[in-house]
Order: C-alpha cells, then structure tokens, then sequence
C-alpha cells in the first residue's frame, strides 16, 4: 500500500494572520513538502495542475522534474493531469522524458478539470469535457505503445508517421490513474483500460465516492483485467493532527472556517461528521483512515491533502512529521487480513517484471 | 378502492413569518387537491409538507460544499419522488424569495421534468401578481416541469376577499387532472346564451345622469 500527499498548490492567506505567501514562497513551499514527504518516509507526492490564479501548478512536470533530481525513492505523480485540455502528444512527451530523468519514479492521475474559462483558453470547450478526456487518453496511450503512430480525430491535427519521443523508459508508459468525483464514464474508461482509479475522497460525503468505486470496480471485472476486489484503487483524504485532539480542533478551526471550495458553510464538526475530514489526534487519523477499507474494499494507495487554505509550511511540515509517525501503523494495519491476491499499486519495477514476463 | 400504491404529494413553501400567509396558502391548496382526488374515487394522497425556514441553514450549506446534509437529502427526495408538487413562495422585491430559489438551486436539473406542479405565491400588494408568470412559472418551465394552467397569488387584502377560494378550487382541480385524470363528473360550463335580457333595462340618460 502506498501513501503520500496531494496539493492544489493554491496560493491563500493564511487567516489567522492575513498574510499570503508570494508565488515563489508557495512553489518553494510545494517542493519542500514533497522532500519532507520522502523524508518522513511516505510514497508519492501528487502536485494538482491548474492554470488559473490563485494556484501556481501550471508547469508539473517542471516542479517534479525539480523534485526528482533531489529525492531518490518519492514517486512522482500529479492530481490531477488535464488530459482534457493539455494536448495528448505534449503529455506523452513531457512525461516519457520525467519518467528517465525520475528512474521511472512517475505516474499520473488524468482529470479533466471543472474550470469553465481554462477551456477556451487552451481553444476547447468544456461541454466537450468528458469526449476530450477519452480521445486524448485514447491517443496518448497510442503513443506511448506505437513507435509510429497514423492518427485522426475530432480534437486536434492530425498525425501520420509520428513518434512520442522519448520513448517510455524500458517501453513501459507510465501507470495512469483516472480521477473523477462525478463521472461514471471516467469510471468506465480507467476500467477499460485496466487502469486506476483514484476518488479524491475529500470535502463530499463518502457515500458519493462508494457508488463510483463500486461501479469502477464491477466494470474492471467486466473486461477482464481481474476481479473486482484486484481493481487498483486510490483515495484521498484530508487530515489535521496534534497530540490533543482539542488543540488539532482550536488550531484547524480558522482555516477550516475560512477555507476555500467548503468555508464559511457548515461548522467544522458537522464536515468531520458529513465528509472524509478528520481533525485530532494522530489515533483518531488513523482510527478514521482504517475505515476507508471497510467502505471501499482493499485498496493501493492514499493520499493526503495536507497544504491548503492558507495553512503555513512550518504547520504542514508538522503534519508530515505526524503523518510519517502514524503511516506504519497504517501499512501494518491495512496489511492485516488483506487477502493475497490484492495487487500493489503498479510501479515502473513492476510493470517492466510483468513486461518481461 | 383497494389499497394501490400510495400517491404523493409534497407541499413546499418558502414562508418565514409564524403564523405565515405563505403556509396558509399552500396548506389550503394542498387540502383542496386532496378533497378534489377524493371527490373523484381517487387514490389516497398522502401529502409531504416542506417548510424550507426548517431547512434554510442546510440549502446554504449545500451552495457553499456541494452536498445536502442527510436532513436536507431527506427532504430533496420526498420532493422529488413525489407525484405531484405544490410549491408556494413569498414574493420579495418582485420574485420569489432567495431561500425558494436556493432550494430549487440545489435539485438536479432533471430532477422535477414531468411532474405535475401547481405554483402560488404571497404578496403584500396586488401588484405582485405576476411574479407567478413572470418568475415561477419560467422557472419551472426550465425544470421542464408541468405547471398547470391556474397558478394562485393571494395578496394580503385576498385573505378577506372573494374570489381566492375559487381560484384555489380551480388549480386544485387543475392538479387533480394530472394526477388522476381528467372527471368526467365535473360540468362544463352551460354555453354562453346569444341571447340577451332586456329586463331591468336602465335608460342611458340614468346611467349618464350627474356627470
């Protein structure tokens, strides 16, 4: 099993001082929290892509790059990818090339991005949405696969006799994870592909995420990939942790309050009740994350959001640091009783293994 | 009549006040549609009354996050797995009210198409009136509900008036139409006579008298 963190990489004043952090603080910030991440012994590090203020993440494969040169187990990966709006040959290209520079240590997490404006900016359209999602994964995955690639479709130029280059390292393309927290067609297309699925698990009710990872799960079954139970699935999860539970609550509270996408809603105990969030002690963190199994079945990886709403990086690095505490138990735990026969999260090592085989 | 599957009826209002003219109008064309069903043999209505005031922190709650509380959930399904919906708001400044149109905000967009919906709405003046057709009725026209062809607007100075309960008896049998069919019991109405009494003819002269 593995777990890491997850940013948005949003830039928000921190409400308990009315400061906000300048771009190049909260880029800094976001490399510091994924070495600190491998540091405290976590997996994966996973930086959102947006392309509109007040986030910074519009470059990924920059920063992972970055990331990738200064860390050596950290598997690089994003949260999401917008395979709907990036052009497919542009994404084989960069992250063929991070995958050698990182040794392989790169996966993705494809969505399509709910920001109306960023669509015609990049000459799309969002109604086009989920069409764009599957033709350019369906042209991307082509293209990590097919040394030459003849290719039409409805989204983009044609090509004839085009090659991704670089090619993947050891012509094993990158595992790609499908994120969705509504659509069922993405549900189905990572299903169909034998891909993951990863439910960011964060700000709405867990029942919403069961119906998809269920119907993800039944359909992976369904072409043939393996068993529902084998399907490879990831969560997130949102967390806030000091040794008193009271004293996680009375700190968390301002930014909760004030948070962008959920503040100035519901109170902070009714949205640890209602969603994922949990806000207290490093036991109550993992009392809460041992449940996400009975709800989704057995399951390969877990992220955290740990940086948002304004949240100062020497706050967050603390919650690594809890987090890095509590992630043994978390391995040991999810461990127990899990049958046998429920894969890994697929990693380059592994995937070259089952290539060769 | 055996007992078939029970048909529903959910009621919601937007009224603040305690006692509310808003409640009071859609509590009388709940009961009218229910005495019209019975009227006509039809089957049993069990009637679902929503109070939004009762659900107002949740509908704002549901705009900010995205999701209903499981209180608010309770309350969106027994209105959209409803047969039919009455739904009356206060009119403020010339539409419905914020908390009605924040309820309707937070259903799905397919949610209420095909449902037979009956639209009132309260007013401290007369000239409110069409915010039933200039407001209500478009907007459930987008829902791609049915609105019936009577939507009732009771002003305050309606509550001692004629003509309200008429036109509550009118929408409620409009309702009724959709949700059981159309009663052969009830009369049209007798054809307009061509011809025209002269009793009690009044001389112009009178009628023009002292002006």
């Amino acid at each position: 099993m593995q777990f890491g963190v997850f940013t948005v990489g949003d830039v928000t004043p921190d409400p308990t001082t009315g400061r906000t952090p300048t771009e190049a603080e909260r880029i800094k910030a976001m490399v510091a929290i994924a070495l600190k991440a491998e540091e405290v012994g976590l997996d994966v590090f996973a930086t959102g892509e947006h392309h509109n203020p007040p986030f910074v993440p519009s470059s990924p494969t920059t920063m992972l790059g970055y990331i990738a040169a200064r860390t050596e187990r950290l598997i690089l990966s994003t949260a999401t990818t917008l395979i709907t709006t990036n052009d497919p040959v542009k994404i084989a290209e960069d992250y063929a090339m991070l995958q050698h520079l990182a040794d392989g240590r790169v996966d993705l997490i494809m969505g399509r991005g709910n920001t109306g404006p960023v669509y015609p900016w990049f000459g799309k359209d969002i109604r086009d949405g989920i069409d764009l999602a599957i033709e350019n994964y369906a042209l991307l995955h082509k293209l990590w696969r097919e040394d030459v690639v003849d290719w039409q479709g409805k989204h983009r130029t044609p090509l004839q006799s085009f090659t991704s280059t670089p090619r993947p390292l050891d012509d094993v393309p990158p595992f790609v994870w499908h994120g969705s927290i509504r659509s069922p067609q993405i549900a189905e297309q990572a299903a169909y592909y034998g891909d993951g699925f990863f439910a960011n698990h964060i700000f709405w009710p867990k029942e919403h995420f069961q119906r998809l990872i269920t119907f993800y799960r039944e359909r992976y079954e369904h072409y043939g990939h393996g068993a529902a139970h084998q399907a490879i699935v990831g969560l997130g999860g949102q967390v806030f942790m000091r040794r008193n539970s009271q004293d996680a609550v009375r700190e968390f509270r301002p930014y909760f309050d004030n948070a962008p996408v959920y503040g100035h809603g519901p109170s902070l105990e009714e949205f640890t009740s209602q969603t994922p969030l949990t806000v207290g002690s490093p036991q109550e963190v993992v009392d809460k994350t041992l449940t996400f199994r009975e709800h989704f079945g057995d399951y390969q990886r877990q992220l955290f959001l740990m940086d948002h709403a304004g949240l100062p990086l020497k706050t967050v690095l603390e919650q690594l640091d809890f987090l890095g505490e509590i992630v043994p138990t978390l391995r040991r735990e999810f461990a127990v009783g899990r049958p046998a026969d429920v894969p890994d999260a697929p990693t380059h090592a592994s995937l070259l293994k089952a290539d060769v085989r | 009549m055996t007992a078939g599957p029970m048909t529903t009826l959910a009621v919601v209002h937007a009224g603040l006040g305690s006692p509310s003219s808003t409640q009071l109008l859609a509590t009388r064309l709940a009961e009218a549609t229910r005495q019209e069903v019975a009227r006509r043999g039809g089957p049993d209505l069990e009637v679902r009354s929503v109070h939004l005031r009762d659900v107002a922190r949740d509908v704002a709650d549901n705009l900010v996050t995205g999701f209903p509380s499981a209180r608010l959930r309770e309350v969106v399904e027994s209105v959209v797995g409803a047969d039919a919906l009455i739904a009356v708001t206060p009119t403020f400044n010339a539409s419905y009210s914020g908390l009605f149109k924040s309820f309707v905000d937070v259903l799905e967009p397919e949610s209420l198409a095909g449902k037979p919906v009956l639209i009132g709405a309260t007013g401290g003046t007369e000239r409110h009136s069409l915010v039933l057709d200039h407001a209500l009725r478009p907007l459930f026209a987008y829902m791609r509900s049915i609105v019936v062809p009577t939507g009732v607007y009771a002003a305050s100075s309606d509550w001692g008036a004629e003509g309200l309960p008429g036109r509550i008896d009118r929408a409620a049998g409009e309702l009724t139409d959709l949700l059981v069919g159309r009663s052969p019991a009830r009369p049209a109405s007798a054809p307009a006579s061509l011809s025209v009494s002269v009793d009690g003819f009044v001389p112009f002269d009178q009628l023009l008298a002292g002006r």
